[in-house]
Parts: structure tokens; C-alpha cells; sequence
């Protein structure tokens, strides 16, 4: 047996699904399916979403979040999701990652949400060595002090999904479906959007070039072989509540309401 | 983070045992991992303690859990009349960037969830052990509590943890 057989035979495995266009509200039912009734390891890569599409967090507030006069106007989609954090406007210049992973699966890692999120850091780190000054800025991923990746995690008593939303592209247009969070890092220190975020394009040669070297970091701490979508069994357990939901146009029209009668 | 936990967790002892009006409460010990870990009470492998009293068991969070999982800023908890189930999850704590499922260390039904934690979440943070109760349930089979750790074991538990 080689070395690096010998080295492939200690790594857990991890399931490597990519997909592209896959609407946002999809991936994350599968998500929380397979982070609720998978036994597995999983990387999940969706390049772009099929429309402009804003997520909350799970206890997010439209009327504190987003600008619901506009985001009814145009009939922009929200959703809210299953993990923490805060509030994303996805469109077809957004890449999604998302680790799907064992407690146990990570020698030394705690199942916590800081040692998840540096472990992560170090991973990009890896990926992006040479093409910007990539940090971890709080709970974001950033270029010097602009951020390009938004995070977010589900902790459950054996598992735990980090998932990402990075900005490979992005319509200064849509930021404007976003309020300024009350609830933001220091490091923004209240820029606007425009002032706050940056593009990945302009740092990246590719997106292939990106995804391709997460993939071959993700081969230090696991032996990642490529599924297929097709082949995940459609028999999710009944019982299973979906906690991501789209909200529905009553509901923005109710916090409209509300937060008119608030002013 | 470690003398922050530390500082936390005397304070609240010596708030406790100074207040003549209340019932003493348990003895506490600290774990060499720096956060409280009170006796009497019991506890599980996922962070959650029980404290048993007649027909009534109270859950929460231990101080290491919170510790860990940072600033709480929201509490997804079950309705009063929910049946909960020894080991599954019966509601969820959002810090920062993650929700963190929160297990029932016993079977039974929830007869009352604490209010506060919807307008404090914070209370996870400050009290873990008293304030920041999360359920109260009448178990199904108090039996269930023979399985739990004690505090030492759990104290155990914590530092075998950190250690990694």
C-alpha cells in the first residue's frame, strides 16, 4: 500500500454534490434533509441561483430587515432559513458552499460555532492564498476589510452545516432590497453596501479556479468523491418539518402594515 | 473567553448565597475548563442539565454550552401541552451565526416555557442555571434521570472536552 493510499484509508469520506442554477429555496430543504437524516459528510456546491432571491436568518424580521415597500413592488422571494445569521440577497452572481459534517468527522474539532467558523477560515485561507488578502473578519470572509462570503451554521446534537454565500458577482441594484442591520460587525463600521462588500471576480481569475481549489483543501481533511443529485433517495422522512420556508405575500404585507403603523 | 466564564460564574454564586430570602442553593464546583457546573442537578453529553423537583423537571443549558456557543441573541422554544422526547430536540438557541439544537435530557410534556428568554435571550448567558431555564416538564418516566451524569462526571465530561 502507497503512502497516500495509506492516508486515504484514515479520512472520512465526504459526499460532493454540484450543481448549478438549483434554485435557493431547494438547496436548503436538501440541506436541512441531509443534515437532519444523513449519516454522511457533504459538500454542497450550487453556482448561482435561478432568480434574485433575499434569505433571513432564522429570527429574522422583514420589517427590520428588508424594505418591503420595494421588495412587494417588485416581487422579490424571501426567504427564511434554518441556520443563525444574518440577511443575503442571492442571485445568479452568488456561489453556495456548504459542509455538511459528522461531529467526529474533523480530528480536534469542537462542535461549536467559533471553532467551526475557524476551521472553515483556515480552509479559504488555503484556497485563496495568492489572489487577495483573504481574512477572517468576525464571522464573514473578506479582502482586506470588504467583505465577498457570508456565513451561517445549524448545530445538531451529532452534525453541524456551515454554509456560505459568496459573492462572485453581485448587482449593486439588489443591495438595495437590504436595510442596514442593527445587528452588524465592528470591522463594517456602518459602510453602506457599496463601501462594505466586494466582488470575488475581481480577485479570482475563475470561479472553476475557486471551486476546484476548495475542493483539492477539502482532500487534506477528507476523501471527497463526486455524487450525484439523482442519486440522493427522494424518501425524506415524513415527519420531517421543513424550517426554511418562503414567506408568502400576506406575511410581507402584514409586517408592511405593521411597521407603517409603528411609524 | 476563560476568566470572562470564570468571573460570570462567581459572580452569580455569590449573588445567590447572599440572598437570605432564597432557597439555598446546591453547592457549586468549578471544572478546571473554567465554567460552573452545580451539584444536585443532572446533566448530559449534549450540555443540557435537569433539576428534578417532586413532579416537575427543569431544563437549560449548562454554563460550558453557553460559554461555547457565544452571545445569545434568540431561544426557539416548544408550546406548553408539547410531548418531549428523552434525547430529541425540543427547541433551539441562535448565537451569532448559528442555531444550536437544545435536547431533552427526559420524556414528558412541557407545562411551561420560560417567557423571558423571548425579550432576554440573554439570560442563557448570565444565568444559566437559574434565570435562563429554557422548559419545565412533567416526566414520563423519572426513571430516565437514573442515566443522566452527576455533576462530576459532567465536570469530567467538560474538561475531556476541552482538552481536544
Amino acid at each position: 500500500m502507497t503512502l497516500a493510499q495509506a492516508r486515504n484509508v484514515v479520512l472520512p469520506c465526504m459526499k460532493l454534490l454540484r450543481m448549478s442554477a438549483v434554485p435557493i429555496l431547494e438547496q436548503l430543504h436538501l440541506e436541512e434533509r441531509l443534515l437532519r437524516t444523513s449519516v454522511d459528510n457533504w459538500c454542497i456546491v450550487n453556482d448561482r441561483t435561478n432568480r434574485p432571491t433575499i434569505v433571513m436568518g432564522v429570527s429574522g424580521r422583514p420589517s427590520e430587515l428588508i424594505e418591503l415597500k420595494s421588495v412587494l413592488r417588485d416581487q422579490i422571494p424571501v426567504i427564511k432559513r434554518f441556520t443563525g445569521g444574518g440577511t443575503v440577497i442571492v442571485d445568479d452572481g452568488t456561489v453556495f458552499i456548504s459542509f455538511i459534517c459528522n461531529k467526529n468527522a474533523i480530528p480536534g474539532l469542537q462542535p461549536y460555532p467559533h471553532p467551526i467558523m475557524s476551521w472553515t477560515g483556515q480552509l479559504y485561507s488555503e484556497v485563496l492564498r495568492g489572489f487577495g488578502d483573504f481574512h477572517l473578519r468576525e464571522n464573514d470572509y473578506a479582502f482586506n476589510s470588504h467583505k465577498f462570503g457570508g456565513n451561517a451554521q445549524s448545530i445538531i446534537k451529532e452534525r453541524w452545516i456551515h454554509h456560505t454565500s459568496f459573492l462572485w458577482d453581485y448587482d449593486i441594484k439588489n443591495m438595495e432590497y437590504l436595510k442596514l442591520p442593527t445587528r452588524a460587525p465592528k470591522y463594517r463600521s456602518a459602510r453602506p453596501h457599496v463601501d462594505f462588500l466586494c466582488r470575488m471576480k475581481e480577485y479570482v481569475p475563475s470561479k472553476s479556479t475557486f471551486i476546484e481549489r476548495t475542493i483539492k483543501s477539502l482532500g487534506s481533511y477528507f476523501l471527497v468523491k463526486p455524487f450525484d443529485l439523482d442519486d440522493i433517495t427522494t424518501e425524506p422522512p415524513c415527519t420531517l418539518p421543513h424550517s426554511t420556508k418562503l414567506l408568502s405575500r400576506q406575511e410581507l404585507e402584514d409586517a408592511y402594515s405593521s411597521q407603517c403603523e409603528n411609524l | 473567553m476563560a476568566l470572562k466564564l470564570w468571573a460570570s460564574s462567581a459572580a452569580n454564586a455569590l449573588r445567590i448565597s447572599c440572598s437570605g430570602a432564597r432557597t439555598p442553593f446546591p453547592a457549586f464546583s468549578f471544572s478546571r475548563c473554567f465554567s460552573s457546573v452545580i451539584d444536585g442537578l443532572k446533566y448530559t453529553s449534549s450540555h443540557e442539565w435537569v433539576k428534578h423537583e417532586g413532579s416537575v423537571a427543569t431544563i437549560g443549558i449548562t454554563d460550558h454550552a453557553q460559554g461555547h456557543l457565544g452571545e445569545v441573541v434568540f431561544v426557539e422554544l416548544p408550546e406548553s401541552g408539547v410531548a418531549v422526547a428523552k434525547g430529541g430536540s425540543f427547541g433551539a438557541v441562535e448565537s451569532v451565526k448559528a442555531t444550536s439544537d437544545v435536547n431533552s435530557p427526559v420524556s414528558g410534556e412541557v407545562i411551561e416555557v420560560n417567557a423571558k428568554l423571548t425579550e432576554t435571550p440573554g439570560l442563557i448567558n448570565t444565568s444559566p442555571y437559574e434565570d435562563g431555564w429554557m422548559i419545565k416538564v412533567k416526566p414520563s418516566d423519572p426513571s430516565e434521570l437514573n442515566s443522566l451524569m452527576g455533576s462530576k462526571e459532567y465536570t469530567k465530561c467538560c474538561e475531556e472536552e476541552d482538552a481536544h
